[in-house]
């Protein structure tokens, strides 16, 4: 039940915010080096940092509640022990994704 | 209900029951893109990780490859395919007075095409060196 509800509320976010946001960096990319100082200094605002840390939380419990609905999707996973089982995991899991993602992001080799 | 088909076939009793017409491709066009998004996601996450900057020179530098702008605009078309389809299963679900469910449903193809195509031309632009 709370996941079918965070998956609506999820995909609502990601294809309002995220795919508008999506269009805006690529947009700025494309049209001058001004333009994309303008979404940098956006994106790396106090309320930026907000947006995009709870953004990529929604878009890793979208991920894994889309995950299970298409496990699901295959008839496995409605035995109500492990449907609250892994109605749960969609939760750690998306945290767990979240700050690893973040963690690489700030401290990995790419940007170091 | 049953007792008016006994004597149909599986077939004949499916045909003309329900207005599913093309529900079936809706279903499973979510689910593609579904999988689509998956795939294409965990490419540009981890590309996204291993990109040395997010200036603007360097953004362009690495979408101007053919191997990223391609798959980029696809990352384009099976996510704002699948918010279109997704969107629009909520909409039929929560707005129930008919005309504005028609605008709603409306409104939300205008902005997915719109956000698209500026998010595909972008691309475009920057894969042919603008």
């Amino acid at each position: 039940m709370a996941t079918s509800i965070a998956h609506r509320v999820t995909g609502n976010a990601l294809a309002f915010g995220g795919l508008t946001l999506f269009a805006w960096w690529l947009a700025a990319a494309a049209t001058s080096a001004e333009a994309y100082e303008t979404f940098l200094a956006v994106a790396g605002s106090l309320i930026g940092w907000i947006v995009w840390i709870g953004l990529s939380l929604v878009f890793f419990q979208h991920l894994m509640s889309g995950l299970r609905h298409l496990l699901m999707d295959t008839g496995w996973g409605y035995d109500l022990g492990l449907s609250k089982m892994t109605a749960g995991w969609t939760f750690l899991g998306s945290i767990a994704l979240t700050a690893a993602f973040w963690a690489l992001y700030l401290f990995g080799t790419g940007r170091l | 209900m049953a007792g008016n088909f006994d004597s149909a076939s599986g077939l004949k009793r499916v045909r003309g029951l329900g207005s599913a017409k093309s529900g079936v491709h809706h279903w499973w066009m979510q689910r593609v893109t579904a999988v689509g998004n998956f795939a294409l996601m965990a490419w540009f996450i981890v590309s996204i990780l291993l990109l040395p900057t997010m200036d603007h020179s360097g953004v362009i530098a690495w979408i101007s490859q053919p191997l990223v702008a391609v798959p980029l605009m696809l990352l384009v078309l099976s996510t704002f395919w699948h918010a279109r389809l997704g969107v629009q299963v909520m909409i039929e679900d929560y707005v129930h007075a008919e005309g504005l469910k028609l605008l709603s449903v409306l409104a939300l193809n205008f902005f997915i095409l719109g956000t698209g195509a500026v998010a595909l031309f972008s691309i475009a632009r920057i894969a042919f060196g603008a």
